[in-house]
């Protein structure tokens, strides 16, 4: 599904991000843990052709993703805030997303209905502009704008950050049920590792740029990054 | 402690975004300062000698007059002066004491370009009455009391920008104002022109507005000092929002779909709406143009271009910044930048013909003059559209939406690429029709902008390939920048 080839990133001559190889099948659940700065967000960036890499390339789905844009018809991604848009009300956002993945407004309406729950009736017809939800509720805006048009590579940065202990295990059941889905292959970054440990197959720890451990979901696996990442 | 202050202010300026990092542009943000500053004393200097030319008393004159240029300059404050309260928030937990975080951020907006571009106008005509024998003291005297009327404008903007669209009631002032001088069933100036003359004429009147000024400040002091708190005058407010299909548009298409985003960012944001009130201000922009012997003919091009421009001008000039805060997620998504492109090309489109009905006041002039403002909006449409989207993948400011401050001014949004970008747009037409008038006549100049028009309108959808490709191009560069604000 996604193909990673010596990817290089380097700031002014600082290497940011260097992965010489990294191979996400289809439906795997993966996660990415690592410590600020370690390369997360950047190398998620370079998945969604935000940013340039210096060298080396990615396939989504044999799509090279700086050359072709192919791949954003399958991909839905959530990286910060800034991928809102502060001056909609939660439904127009929905709409307007739906509109560009082709999806009809019953369609968002059956998947919003869905989700209800992980709204806990602070999202919907509560007469605010995104821009003024907290920051919890507009993570949450966020999250659910990814699924809409079922997209088959889903990418979520930080996505337990800054949300309540309810909402946390509702999201954790949302992203297992994608996982389930052997056409979903789900990303998730986080700095929690149990929450990560909780909902991925497979997870990479990235340290400075580079892939430090490669583990398949176990037992112990919570335990091994404890270990690896305690001081 | 306010050194500390002075020292945050500074770093602010010199690091905000667009004051940019690039040497290149610094200098012609300095000339471009310098150059206003000094048309503005110019007119200083010239207001006089200007007046006595036309047989009047230049200090009886601008007195006279100085009603409407304190209201209008209260209407320009509310619309773009912007209330130092969103930085105070981080000094609060900090170890000062709130008298001088009160004191310091009054303080800072005496300082404001708002305030001290009246002194480039005043400070030179008031030298000049001087040098033509006014009286020395008297002329101080009444400078400080015009000085002191700027200031309460100062702090009556303060006071009142908590109040929503106060602007338009006094812009409605002004206009009854003006409207009843004008019909001379009103006149104003009969009551407030000896009230400023005798700033100059009485020893002492121009106390009035000094201790009125003070007041204002007491008041505003501990207006300020009472609501230092987050859930008071700190709070942002928020709007109450109403969930718009604007159906419609979905026949459309992705069209339909950007379309309905567009109207809803320009309903919604304080900095797009203004782009609205300006672009109807640009309508009247031919009054001085047209029934003016003083203008030469061929600036008659010049007015035709912009009555129908506003719009396109002050919008336009800024695609794509307007999506700057979420321009990370157009990127991901399945979005055609034509689709993108297309739907601001028709929004400047409709602004422009919808400007060009609107005046069609301007018949009365004849119908010379609104051929003028249709060849004008012709080219508007069919080269200035394409020249400002163009202009668009290198204008990569990053535009807040929420600050209504900043089209003009505002140090943190003078934007000189912008006001580069807009001469090619003007300079072009301006030839083609000095060239017509030279070498034929006016419909021929007419016919030669507004050919060029059609011309661009043709090659719309090659201009439009080149404008996706630098769109693409600039992509990673334009990311970047809009992800540097404040």
């Amino acid at each position: 599904m996604i193909q990673v080839n010596q990817l290089l990133k380097k700031y002014n001559g600082t290497t940011v991000l260097n992965i010489e190889s990294l191979e996400i099948p289809k439906g795997q659940s993966f996660g990415l843990v690592g410590n600020n700065g370690a390369g997360k967000t950047t190398f998620f960036s370079l998945l969604l052709d935000l940013i340039q890499p210096s060298n080396g390339k990615i396939l989504n789905q044999n799509i090279q993703v700086n050359t072709s844009e192919n791949w954003k018809s399958f991909t839905g991604s959530f990286l910060d805030e800034s991928f809102l848009i502060g001056y909609l009300t939660p439904e127009e956002y929905f709409y307007f997303i739906g509109d560009l993945r082709n999806q009809n407004k019953a369609d968002v309406d059956a998947l919003l209905a869905q989700h209800e729950e992980f709204f806990n009736g602070e999202i919907l017809n509560n007469k605010k502009y995104l821009r003024d939800l907290s920051k919890g509720n507009q993570k949450k805006v966020g999250i659910i704008a990814t699924l809409i048009g079922n997209p088959e590579v889903v990418i979520l940065d930080e996505p337990f950050a800054n949300l309540d202990p309810t909402t946390v295990s509702r999201l954790k059941k949302i992203i297992k049920d994608l996982a389930d889905n052997p056409n979903v292959t789900v990303l998730v970054s986080s700095h929690d590792l149990q929450h990560t440990v909780e909902v991925c197959d497979r997870i990479v720890a990235l340290n400075k740029g580079e892939i430090v451990k490669d583990i398949q979901t176990s037992k112990e696996t919570l335990q091994e990054l404890e270990l690896f990442f305690a001081v | 402690m306010i050194k500390k202050f002075i020292y945050l202010e500074w770093k602010a300026f010199i690091r905000s975004a667009s004051f940019g990092k690039n040497l290149a542009m610094k200098i012609i943000i300095g000339f471009f300062m310098i150059y206003f500053s000094l048309i503005f004393i110019g007119m200083g200097v010239g207001a006089f000698y200007v007046l006595k030319d036309m047989k009047l008393e230049p200090l009886v004159t601008v007195n006279k007059f100085l009603i409407y240029y304190f209201l209008f300059d209260l209407i320009i404050r509310l619309l773009m002066q912007s209330i130092p309260v969103l930085n105070i928030k981080p000094l609060l937990v900090l170890p000062f004491k709130k008298l001088t975080i009160v004191h310091f951020s009054l303080g800072k907006t005496a300082l404001s370009f708002f305030n001290w571009i009246h002194a480039l106008f005043f400070i030179p005509f008031s030298v000049v009455l001087i040098l033509n024998g006014y009286d020395v003291v008297e002329i101080v005297f009444w400078h400080l009391g015009i000085m002191a009327m700027i200031y309460i404008n100062n702090f009556l903007n303060i006071i009142l920008s908590n109040i929503d669209k106060l602007f338009v009631v006094f812009a409605g002032i002004v206009l009854a104002l003006g409207g009843a001088h004008y019909y001379k069933i009103f006149d104003i100036t009969l009551f407030t022109t000896p009230f400023f003359q005798s700033f100059y004429d009485i020893d002492g009147v121009f106390l009035i507005p000094i201790l009125v000024l003070a007041g204002l400040y007491v008041f505003t002091f501990k207006y300020f000092k009472k609501n230092l708190y987050l859930d008071a005058g700190l709070s942002v407010k928020h709007d109450i929002a109403s969930t718009e299909n604007l159906t419609w548009l979905n026949q459309f298409g992705t069209l339909g779909t950007f379309l309905k985003n567009d109207i809803k960012l320009i309903k919604r944001n304080k900095r797009s709406k203004t782009t609205i009130f300006m672009s109807v201000l640009f309508l009247f922009y031919g009054f001085i143009f047209f029934g003016n012997s003083h203008q030469p003919a061929v600036m008659h091009i010049f007015a035709g271009i912009f009555v129908s421009g506003g719009f396109l001008f002050v919008f336009g000039q800024f695609v794509p910044s307007w999506d700057s805060s979420y321009y990370q997620l157009l990127m991901t998504q399945n979005v055609p930048y034509r689709g993108y492109i297309t739907s601001k090309w028709w929004l400047i489109v409709i602004a422009t013909f919808v400007s060009t009905i609107l005046a069609s006041f301007y018949i009365f002039y004849g119908w010379e003059v609104y051929l003028t403002i249709v060849a004008g909006a012709i080219y508007n449409i069919g080269v200035n559209s394409h020249l400002v989207l163009l202009g668009g993948a290198f204008t990569k400011t990053p535009i807040d939406l929420s600050n209504a401050g900043g089209a003009f001014g505002d140090k943190k949004a003078f934007n000189v690429n912008a006001m580069l970008l807009t001469l090619p747009k003007i300079v072009l037409p301006l030839l083609l029709y000095w060239l017509g008038l030279h070498f034929g006549s006016k419909p021929i100049g007419l016919s030669l902008v507004a050919g060029a028009g059609v011309l661009g309108f043709i090659f719309k959808e090659k201009v439009f390939s080149l404008i996706e490709k630098r769109y693409k191009m600039e992509k990673y560069s334009t990311i970047s920048a809009y992800k540097q604000k404040n």
